[in-house]
């Protein structure tokens, strides 16, 4: 799995962009690169704003592109067209490249058991790959990425009995990457952990709510200079986000560099009665992140 | 290789004033040398009004309100403009109104737009003012800028990035003879490092982008802390002020009262949108769309202004 979350996270930490090497669109796999990276990225973040870098790509290099990384991730199964199944919501064009707006919606009847998200042209491609529980309402997903350069955004939805199916969106976005976290490394870092929960709504038992998880976390991806050192920021980013309902799966998040800063996750689950929704963030660091949320009793 | 790129107005943002309100400027906007029009508000203040626009090869960078002020002894530049070309048409401005050397140029934040002239005034070895967190602000975004507006206006016009040599953490005064301005370092408001600068004797605040009057406010720091700072601006005892974008200038502190409804509506608005669980997409979609038709630029710059606005608001 060469773009497996765990194995990538780990390569960042043993050399940085090493574990990108395969891509060799990718031109920043050495300092120089991501120096270039840092330029071109300054973008989406800074209120004075650029045109987003357009790449020379044309659609047969974004199409090899695709292929390439789907071999990568699924091997050789069949991966359908996702029409009737699944569903990617992205502006055509950022506001803000550090912080995209990404909704997942599974719009068919076959029971989904995960859902990837990648982003082709960043650094690491796979940004998400999320499995749900027997809590899960998994209809609707929102998250928030950085984008790097204009891409191609697959979302594939993986049903029960293994099968795939893909929809994508073009977006038009650059230098989410580099964008800084915060103009204080040590002040993004202070807050580090700290979590808030939201339900949207009001809920009766057995039916679905959504809910929005906030985390405060700087999801350093290693491409951010600290302005005062001039040197890079090491990564430090969320790997894992796992909420369970009364100790029961809601669903599980394998996250990588492209999340932005202070992750804001929507998502649904099925609460029965009034109980709590534990969050249990695992980062690159291997630093763990708790909180227990009580979930009110469900009007009647 | 780039040749002069097509830019639509929506691509690229770099802040400016309204051309089109200004007779015989847009004239000069097409050429790239010369002096240019500016306008005397106040005894010895003389300001370039910039166009409402983005930077263009055409505009060559002259969106910003720049000029300078006169002492006995010295001259003081605030703000030397958005590209070596602008910056050397402001010097070749103030040269035929005066030969006194130019002793400071003033930088008043990190944006391109004002300050990507200053290398223009290297050859009078002035001394470059800036706030405290303005050298972090140019390590981290000064390339960048400088790689972008090659590709905007063509390679070399914007001019090395210049780092301030005088670094202002709270107040300072510059006397240029018989008239003292005193400069003012606030905390993050349009962006993280403002300066002001205020010449008492003719009752004339510069805040540069602390105020935009017409051309639509541009987001960059805190709209908590711009509020604030904008609070403390209008309780000086100034009769005019200039503003980074607009006209040369407005009356003080009336001038404010546009920026100050626009940045409460923000204000206001996102956090009902942060508080009704709206994701970032959706608010920008709604907040403050009453002030669509009231500035120019809205849609370039509105929907940023939200979206940092809430990245703000929801951790309230």
């Amino acid at each position: 799995m060469g773009v497996a979350l765990g194995s990538s996270a780990r390569a960042w930490r043993l050399g940085g962009m090493l574990g990108m090497y395969r891509y060799k669109e990718f031109a920043m796999a050495n300092r120089k690169g991501l120096m270039l990276a840092a330029a071109i990225c300054a973008l989406g973040s800074f209120a004075v704003i650029f045109p987003a870098h357009a790449t020379d790509d044309d659609g047969a290099a974004r199409a090899e592109r695709w292929k390439a990384l789907q071999q990568a991730i699924f091997g050789d199964r069949k991966v359908h067209d996702g029409g009737g199944v699944i569903e990617l919501d992205a502006p055509s064009r950022a506001l803000d490249a550090a912080l995209v707006p990404i909704g997942l919606h599974l719009t068919g009847d076959m029971p989904i058991k995960a859902v990837y998200l990648v982003i082709d042209n960043n650094p690491s491609p796979l940004a998400a790959h999320i499995t749900f529980g027997p809590k899960a309402d998994p209809r609707s997903m929102k998250l928030r990425v950085r984008v790097n350069e204009y891409t191609f955004m697959h979302a594939i939805a993986e049903t029960q009995d293994g099968k795939l199916y893909v929809t994508e969106k073009f977006v038009k976005a650059a230098g989410g990457c580099s964008a800084p976290a915060g103009s204080d490394d040590q002040e993004a870092l202070k807050d580090i952990g700290r979590m808030k929960l939201k339900l949207l709504g009001d809920f009766a038992a057995g039916k679905p709510i959504q809910a929005q998880l906030m985390i405060r976390h700087p999801n350093f991806n290693g491409m951010q200079m600290n302005q005062i050192t001039r040197y890079y920021t090491p990564p430090r980013f969320i790997r894992s986000t796992e909420v369970t309902y009364e100790d029961s799966e809601v669903f599980h998040l394998e996250s990588d560099i492209s999340l932005s800063t202070d992750p804001v996750i929507i998502f649904g689950f099925v609460p029965h009665a009034k109980g709590k929704l534990k969050v249990a963030i695992r980062d690159s660091e291997d630093a763990t992140f708790g909180r227990s949320f009580d979930v009110p009793e469900p009007a009647t | 290789m780039v040749g002069a790129p097509l830019l639509s107005r929506r691509d690229v943002l770099l802040g400016g004033g309204c051309l089109c309100c200004l007779p015989g400027f847009a004239a000069s906007a097409d050429s790239s040398t010369g002096a240019f029009a500016t306008e005397e508000i106040a005894p010895g203040i003389h300001i370039r009004r910039g166009a409402d626009e983005v930077a263009t090869a055409r505009n060559a960078g002259g969106i910003a309100n720049i000029g300078f002020i006169l002492g006995r002894e010295a001259v003081a530049v605030a703000d030397p403009g958005g590209s070596l070309s602008d910056g050397a048409r402001l010097r070749e401005t103030i040269r035929q109104v005066t030969k006194l050397p130019i002793c400071y140029v003033i930088l008043s934040h990190v944006h391109p737009d004002h300050i990507f002239g200053a290398d223009a005034f290297e050859q009078d070895k002035p001394t470059f003012v800036g706030h405290t967190r303005l050298p972090y602000a140019l390590a981290q975004r000064g390339e960048y800028y400088r790689g972008r507006l090659d590709q905007i206006l063509g390679k070399g016009k914007a001019g090395p990035v210049v780092v301030p040599t005088m670094l202002v953490s709270d107040r300072a005064e510059i006397d240029l003879g018989g008239r003292v301005l005193s400069l003012t370092a606030h905390p993050t408001a349009h962006t993280d490092c403002d300066l002001s600068v205020s010449d008492r004797q003719t009752g004339t605040l510069l805040p540069a982008d602390l105020l935009f009057v017409r051309h639509v406010p541009s987001l960059d720091g805190s709209i908590t802390g711009w509020l604030k700072e904008l609070a403390a601006l209008k309780a000086l005892p100034a009769k005019r002020a200039v503003p980074g974008h607009g006209p040369a200038q407005v009356s003080w502190p009336s001038g404010a009262a546009d920026l100050e409804r626009y940045l409460d509506v923000l204000l206001r608005e996102t956090r009902q949108a942060v508080a009704k669980g709206m994701e970032i997409g959706e608010a920008v979609q709604v907040v403050a769309q009453s002030e669509r038709g009231k500035w120019a630029l809205f849609d370039e710059y509105h929907g940023h202004n939200v979206t940092k606005a809430f990245k703000e608001l929801e951790w309230e």
